[in-house]
């Protein structure tokens, strides 16, 4: 069991966004957070981050609560939010160099690697607010390719990309889970991966 | 501790590559320095009276000008959240944040200050003091703006509430600053008065980033 959420309640503008909410992310699944907008998934997912502390109930990362174990949590996990973190003074590449002393799970070596594997060849010196939409998605989306983390959490990932992007993007998650990780996404688009290892969970349920 | 110089050489290029952020302090302090004897009295006595007080006074709001922006841009593109799962110390990231903002609106800001001297008619023997004086001080401003900053960065409009906040923090700083110029125009001998200022400045040096990671942490987790 990687992580493991019991009893959640949150409640964000007096609205009940969810109640005695639990949940198990095991080694080798993806866990696609599916609701409406404003059901809460980004929230959700930021609570299970350590970046929100409106909630009660328990997170535990490998039987142990979170809050006493932030450090050995944050080398194992991966996140990826709405904002992907990316300064548009700098480029591709000196924004992945920052990002991988931040974070000391991300491998050094293989910057220039991330982004040719995004399709950014050739935009490593572009400042990135000269970049478009998608292309500034993917220099955020560059880490999954240079992480060892075992837990992603990605907040819509797919946003902005093109179709090309999502199957690639798809396809590494898949190759991610198979070699024995595990994801936590919210997307409302359609994932083309083995059915078997997808476990929707729908937020919209667990209001009521 | 590699860490840390990463963090601040990220800093000073994000400074560097986005100039206007080193020009505006400077050149609101310049500014002020060249409207007030415009708006009161070009009298050179007059002036070397008071110069004392507006040269720190308006480095004081140069400063309170630009420490809106120290975590702004990191919290508006989400820099700041990866700041916060990161696994490397927090620590680490503020002091560099607050030291790069120290560099441009403190520093350069000191650099520059015996020219405005210079229209304020100061008296020679005060230069150094002046120099001293703003050396010391303004990474005071720096550490406590950043509190301020850390505090109101998830706000819409927080630039307001942290002048509120900040201000009543400065006033010591501005006393023993201006003091010192005083002191230093007269003759007098400024040992004391910068060794408030040093001990003001290592005591916030002690506790201001303790206060501002964890300002940032209630910033952005509420």
């Amino acid at each position: 069991m990687l992580l493991e959420v019991k009893d959640l309640f949150c409640e964000r503008d007096e609205r009940i966004l969810f109640k005695r909410f639990s949940m198990q992310v095991k080694a080798g699944e993806v866990v696609q957070i599916i609701g409406q907008n404003g059901s809460g998934k980004t929230t959700l997912l930021r609570i299970l981050c350590g970046l929100s502390d409106a909630y009660e109930g328990e997170i535990f990362w490998q039987d142990q609560l979170i809050n006493d174990v932030r450090h050995a949590y944050y080398q194992a996990m991966l996140y990826v939010g709405h904002l992907a973190g990316v300064k548009g003074i700098l480029t591709a590449e000196e924004n992945l160099q920052w990002m991988v002393q931040l974070d000391s799970s991300l491998n050094k070596c293989s910057i220039a690697k991330a982004l040719k594997l995004v399709g950014l060849y050739g935009f490593e010196d572009v400042p990135c607010h000269s970049l478009s939409a998608g292309q500034q998605r993917r220099v955020g989306l560059a880490r999954l390719y240079l992480s060892n983390a075992p837990l992603w959490i990605l907040d819509e990932p797919f946003t902005a990309l093109d179709k090309k992007g999502v199957a690639e993007k798809e396809a590494f998650i898949a190759e991610h889970v198979s070699a024995g990780g595990s994801v936590i996404l919210t997307t409302h688009h359609d994932l083309s991966i083995p059915k078997q290892i997808i476990r929707p969970i729908n937020l919209d349920e667990m209001a009521r | 501790m590699s860490f840390f110089y990463a963090t601040l050489k990220r800093e000073l290029l994000l400074v560097f590559r986005h100039r206007s952020d080193i020009i505006n302090p400077l050149a609101f302090f310049l500014m002020v320095a060249v409207l007030f004897p415009l708006g009161v009295s070009p009298d050179p006595t007059f002036l070397s009276e008071v110069a004392s007080g507006v040269i720190w006074v308006a480095a004081l709001l140069a400063c309170l000008l630009s420490v809106d922006g120290i975590f702004r841009s990191d919290y508006e593109d989400g820099s700041l959240e990866q700041m916060l799962i990161s696994s490397e110390s927090l620590w680490a990231i503020v002091t560099a944040k607050v030291i790069t903002h120290w560099i441009v609106s403190g520093f350069f800001l000191a650099l520059i200050s015996p020219l405005v001297a210079m229209m304020f008619f100061l008296p020679e023997p005060a230069y150094p003091s002046l120099i001293a004086s703003l050396l010391l001080g303004t990474p005071t401003l720096s550490l406590m703006g950043a509190i301020g900053s850390a505090l109101t960065v998830g706000l819409r409009k927080g630039g307001v509430l942290i002048s509120l906040l900040v201000l009543p923090l400065y006033i010591p700083v501005l006393i023993f600053g201006a003091g010192t110029v005083q002191a230093g125009a007269m003759g007098l001998p400024i040992q004391g008065y910068l060794a408030l200022l040093a001990a003001i400045l290592v005591f916030s040096l002690m506790l201001a980033p303790i206060a501002i990671v964890a300002a940032l942490k209630i910033s952005v987790r509420s």
